[in-house]
């Protein structure tokens, strides 16, 4: 069977960046509204219409602090989308949702990752540049290794059950038997290239195909998956 | 200080509770001092291969909790006095033991032991990661077969980070130990291969437990398959396994029973 399987439209997971205007708070906060308020003087509708991310890492503000100050600028018509720069143990019910990952000069550490979800994010460099995820120990069963920024490339095997999320292409060394998902947020020229596939999934900008619909051919053997329209198409590599 | 070790696999019913056991009084016989604990919490079974279900009187939660003292819960083998059980409670769940409390009984243990056998229940819940926690090194016990080789992988990377090894940025050392491995069966390619078991887990292997009927039986009678009868196959496997963990090198090796001292004496006086 070597026509691609077209995904079921019902399920489709795109992680996807969009600009939003990131307000950096100064202390003390009163002063720094009517700074602020000035400025609205001058061109009212700057921030209307528009979602706007509050990065809190020049000043310290209790949960309940930042709720107020988000109250005090919602009256200016200034809509939070979330903050940033913050602690995440502040993370409380009422908040705006603390936004992690993102790019820019104030970006805080990144959060150490879970115990057996392993979520990385690496440290925001200096210019924006191609980065990638080099990973040398095999990845187990139930692991799962998320990397939107980039490529991730495995010296050894992805276990029956592991899977690989990258931004960018996906290169492993090994054996593959779990799942491998390349271009993530959306990159349709992301591919995924491995030494022995035994996958249980691949896919490519949420077009997959299941180990059932891998030709037999191709297992156990060298192959790169790419996608062409919406096809996702597999070959052996040689 | 003693040396902790989990033996783990995931999985149940692999042999982890008989294989704490042969392997516990393997090295005991060899002079060690030797602890082994069931963190099997409310299905206890590690004080039955041992035969000390009668004299159970406290127990691990009992420790925990304060209600006794360490030295009260321990059961001494009746076969080897420098052989220990920390028995579980049979009448609590996991939710009764604590990482605090895990953590201090396993410190004592340390002081009065060379080995701490941490026999792990299956799963991936509470018990596991408390019987694991403290782990210096891990014994993993696999069949070949392919639910049980995922189980494994699963187990290595919970190995790999809810340990306190993990978590300080140290390994803890991993010794894979293949039980109820049949040869012909795996010629056959009914079971996985040695080797593909070792090329999906890759870590060292510790040892090759031949299936055989002297575990149940040892089991049945509650004795450890390495005293009930030291020298069928799958004692004198769990012996080898238990000099490999010492750090000695020994050429791996299927014992088989035909092959058996015993067996050939018999073979020759039947001739």
């Amino acid at each position: 069977m070597s026509s691609a399987v077209r995904q079921r439209q019902s399920l489709m997971f795109r992680a996807r960046s969009y600009m939003a205007f990131a307000i950096t708070p100064q202390a003390p906060i009163v002063d720094w509204l009517a700074e602020l308020d000035t400025s609205l003087e001058r061109s009212e509708s700057f921030f209307s219409g528009h979602p706007v991310a509050l990065d809190l890492s020049s000043v310290n503000l209790s949960a309940a602090a930042i709720m107020h100050l988000v109250e005090n600028l919602a009256e200016r018509r200034i809509r939070v989308l979330g903050i940033t720069g913050v602690d995440p143990a502040i993370e409380e019910p009422g908040l705006p949702p603390i936004l992690r990952g993102g790019r820019g000069p104030q970006m805080t550490a990144p959060e150490m990752p879970k115990a057996s979800t392993l979520v990385v994010n690496p440290a925001p460099p200096p210019r924006q540049q191609p980065s990638s995820l080099l990973i040398e120990t095999p990845v187990r069963s139930g692991q799962s290794v998320v990397f939107v920024d980039g490529d991730v490339t495995v010296l050894g095997s992805v276990g029956s059950g592991a899977e690989i999320v990258a931004g960018g292409s996906v290169h492993i060394y090994g054996t593959l038997r779990g799942r491998a998902m390349a271009g993530a947020n959306g990159n349709s020229r992301a591919r995924i290239f491995c030494h022995r596939v035994e996958a249980e999934l691949l896919a490519i900008d949420s077009y997959y195909k299941t180990a059932d619909d891998i030709e037999e051919s191709l297992r156990r053997g060298p192959i790169q998956a790419w996608l062409e329209g919406e096809t996702l198409k597999i070959s052996a590599l040689n | 200080m003693g040396q902790v070790l989990v033996v783990t696999s995931g999985k149940g019913g692999v042999g982890k509770t008989t294989s704490t056991a042969a392997l516990g009084a393997a090295l005991a016989r060899g002079g060690d001092k030797v602890v082994v604990i069931d963190f099997d919490v409310g299905l206890r079974n590690l004080d039955l291969v041992l035969g000390a279900e009668r004299r159970v009187v406290f127990d691990l939660i009992n420790v925990i909790h304060g209600v006794a003292k360490l030295q009260q819960a321990l059961i001494r083998d009746k076969r080897l006095d420098n052989l220990c059980l920390l028995p579980a409670s049979q009448t609590r769940d996991k939710e009764a033991l604590t990482e605090e409390g895990v953590a201090e009984v396993i410190t004592e243990l340390r002081t009065k032991f060379d080995w701490i056998i941490c026999d792990s229940p299956a799963g991936i819940e509470r018990g596991a990661t408390l019987a694991m926690r403290n782990a210096d090194a891990a014994i993993i016990v696999t069949n070949p077969e392919v639910s049980s080789v995922r189980d494994s992988d699963r187990i290595i990377g919970l190995l790999d980070s809810k340990t306190v090894k993990a978590e300080r940025g140290e390994q803890v050392e991993k010794h894979l130990l293949i039980t109820r491995y049949h040869s012909a069966r795996a010629a056959r390619g009914e079971m996985l291969s040695i080797d593909d078991v070792l090329e999906i887990l890759s870590i060292p292997l510790l040892g090759i437990i031949p299936e055989s009927q002297e575990v149940l039986r040892a089991s049945n009678l509650g004795s450890p398959v390495t005293l009930n009868n030291a020298l069928s196959a799958p004692a004198r496997a769990y012996f080898d396994a238990a000099r490999r963990l010492k750090g000695e090198k020994l050429a791996m090796s299927v014992p088989s029973e035909s092959r058996g001292i015993l067996n050939k004496l018999f073979g020759r006086k039947a001739a």
